[in-house]
């Protein structure tokens, strides 16, 4: 629905006023619509950080931004941009699914490149969120296996969440003295037994475990999992945090093939450089993200814990990892059997 | 035993009356009382809020919107297609009646994925609607094409057993008569079926404004410009807003209830015309 920005009378007018607006800014404020295709938790940081960028980048531009939010799995939103929706920008859980974008030719290859830290402006990592007291007494990934302990985790095949929830856990396996392939795959079959219900986001996953009262600890986002706690109340959950984690880069992108269509790649790139800035540092870190910069991270030191965590790169890269676990025939189709 | 079905004793009338009733409420009157109490939590002006709130309303412009463009298609087409039935004997009669029905058994899940394997950008007329700025899928023609196909049946469906039961003979006699097509169709056909129209219509209606799955395949979930009222509402109670998302949840129930008392009139009035044939 969102049409081209510049209608064409405007388009004209800016054309002819480009020579004047080269000595004195801009002639003609234009009105900017942009699409930005994300993942479930981000609802409420992508409210916050659109809030803010459109009076910095009316006073930097003379545009008047408008940015469009759509929200849902991970997966099912890179399937989306696939058959078309047309999305200026993509911020994703996980590089996986922007590589499946840039496969197709709608994003550049090197885009993990063109911005820093891995392109992901902010990082999360997996944590345990608990019942008031922690009546399972759930400390670490091994607990998890305990008799009578529900799990509540998304469904790795369409939530990117729960593909980092996955890898946490493998991680931990994997990190056991005299660990194997085989003794890290058992791990994961016996904790996906205490899985009771795969939900396709991280979003359902939560209202699983908080609205409709399901299992005993809830594998989440670190930010999901804050949200949660000020969403229903400090002292009714507890977060927990495991011994070993892993250290999730939500990617962000241009959508090349979109933004070079719509003429509005400009507006595209100052809106993911935004949230590299002071400004929008802080409101991820406000929103339970942790910022890359470290003098925002410091003013909120006390609310993410460092705790040791592994990366993607200990995988072999999102290639290398999404292969060898969630494609047909992965880890997680050997050690999953639904329905028993 | 010879009894026939209307001599059941009073205690298993009793009980059936009972459970009848049992049911009724637990499964339509307890899920509605929630929806308005939880819309009301903060008493009326927290729903009148929700409801002016810029994407909220813009729901509802959808909504209303889809509908406007898919129940009149759906009435002229279904009424084209009823007469067509009803009037005429031919080979693939009813395979066409079948066709008609068709969007009643397939899911609406699938009812959504068809159009985007057509006119996604990966398929079969992706390409060519891309190279001329042509957007179907997730706008508003894809939500309406969405619509149109699951609300398809319930016009003609309502209208077929109606018209077989009149007959032609009325509509033969005008012809007889000397009166046009468009005569015909004005001053008797429509007249005779007119009740029975409208309550395909309001039905048609009904399906078309609850409608989730099929659009939500289609719809983007682009806030404030793809999202009808049913997707609005599934969003606002995954942000965690209660209110918003059973104040919506609210109008749609009250959408309902218009429904189902127009109904209740219109099926009165129809069985007084049609001698209880519905």
């Amino acid at each position: 629905m969102h049409r081209s920005h510049l209608t064409r009378r405007t388009a004209l007018a800016a054309l002819a006023a480009a020579p004047l607006a080269v000595a004195s800014h801009r002639a003609h404020a234009a009105d900017v619509t942009l699409l930005n295709v994300s993942y479930d938790p981000t609802r409420e940081l992508y409210r916050a950080i659109n809030r803010a960028f459109t009076p910095v980048y009316q006073k930097q531009s003379g545009d008047r931004v408008t940015i469009n939010q759509s929200h849902g799995g991970s997966g099912a939103q890179t399937r989306a941009v696939l058959d078309g929706l047309e999305a200026d920008v993509v911020t994703l859980a996980l590089g996986a699914d922007i590589d499946a974008l840039a496969k197709r030719g709608l994003v550049a290859a090197d885009w993990q490149k063109r911005l820093p830290d891995n392109a992901s402006p902010y990082t999360s990592t997996i944590v345990f969120l608990v019942r008031k007291g922690n009546p399972k007494g759930l400390k670490d990934w091994s607990d998890l296996l305990k008799p009578g302990v529900a799990v509540i985790t998304p469904n790795p095949k369409t939530s990117g969440g729960a593909r980092w929830n996955f890898l946490a856990a493998l991680a931990w396996a994997k990190a056991q003295p005299g660990a194997t392939d085989a003794s890290a795959e058992d791990y994961m079959r016996a904790l996906f037994r205490q899985v009771p219900v795969l939900d396709t986001g991280a979003r359902g996953a939560t209202n699983s475990f908080v609205q409709r009262g399901l299992g005993d600890v809830l594998l989440a986002w670190e930010n999901e999992a804050w949200l949660a706690r000020k969403e229903f109340g400090a002292d009714e959950y507890a977060i927990v945090y495991p011994s070993v984690s892993i250290l999730a880069e939500p990617p962000v992108s241009v959508v090349d093939s979109v933004v070079d269509k719509r003429g509005t790649r400009a507006v595209a790139e100052a809106y993911l450089k935004f949230l590299y800035s002071p400004e929008g540092q802080d409101i991820a870190a406000k929103n339970f993200y942790r910022p890359r910069d470290a003098t925002v991270l410091a003013r909120y030191a006390e609310r993410y814990p460092a705790i040791k965590m592994v990366t993607i790169e200990d995988f072999g890269g999102w290639p290398t990892a999404q292969a060898a676990n969630f494609s047909d025939g992965g880890l997680f189709d050997r050690i999953f059997t639904p329905g028993k | 035993m010879n009894r026939s079905a209307t001599q059941e004793s009073r205690s298993v009338q009793a009980v059936l009356i009972v459970l009848t009733i049992g049911l009724l409420v637990a499964f339509l009157l307890l899920p509605l009382v929630v929806v308005f109490t939880q819309a009301l939590k903060d008493g009326l002006a927290g729903v009148l809020d929700a409801l002016s709130q810029p994407d909220a309303l813009a729901a509802i412009r959808l909504t209303l919107l889809v509908a406007a463009i898919s129940v009149p298609l759906n009435a002229a087409c279904g009424l084209a297609a009823a007469w067509c039935v009803s009037r005429f004997q031919f080979r693939g009669r009813n395979l066409l009646i079948t066709l008609i029905e068709l969007p009643f058994s397939v899911s609406p899940v699938i009812s959504g994925l068809v159009w985007v394997l057509l006119f996604g950008a990966s398929g079969w007329f992706g390409p060519f609607l891309s190279q001329h700025g042509i957007r179907i899928i997730f706008a508003v023609p894809g939500l309406v094409l969405a619509t149109v196909f699951v609300t398809f049946p319930y016009v003609a469906r309502t209208l077929i057993p109606l018209m077989e039961q009149q007959g032609s003979a009325e509509e033969e006699a005008a012809l007889t008569l000397g009166a046009g097509l468009w005569q015909m169709l004005w001053h008797v056909t429509l007249p005779n079926i007119g009740w029975g129209l409208l309550y395909g219509v309001l039905l048609c209606n009904a399906r078309a404004m609850g409608e989730f799955g099929a659009v939500a395949v289609v719809s983007g979930h682009i806030r404030g410009q793809t999202m009808t009222m049913p997707l609005q509402v599934e969003a606002l109670f995954n942000d965690y807003d209660w209110i918003g998302a059973f104040s919506i949840a609210g109008l749609l129930a009250l959408l309902a209830l218009v429904t189902l008392v127009f109904k209740a009139i219109l099926e009165w009035r129809l069985e007084r015309r049609s001698g209880g044939l519905l």
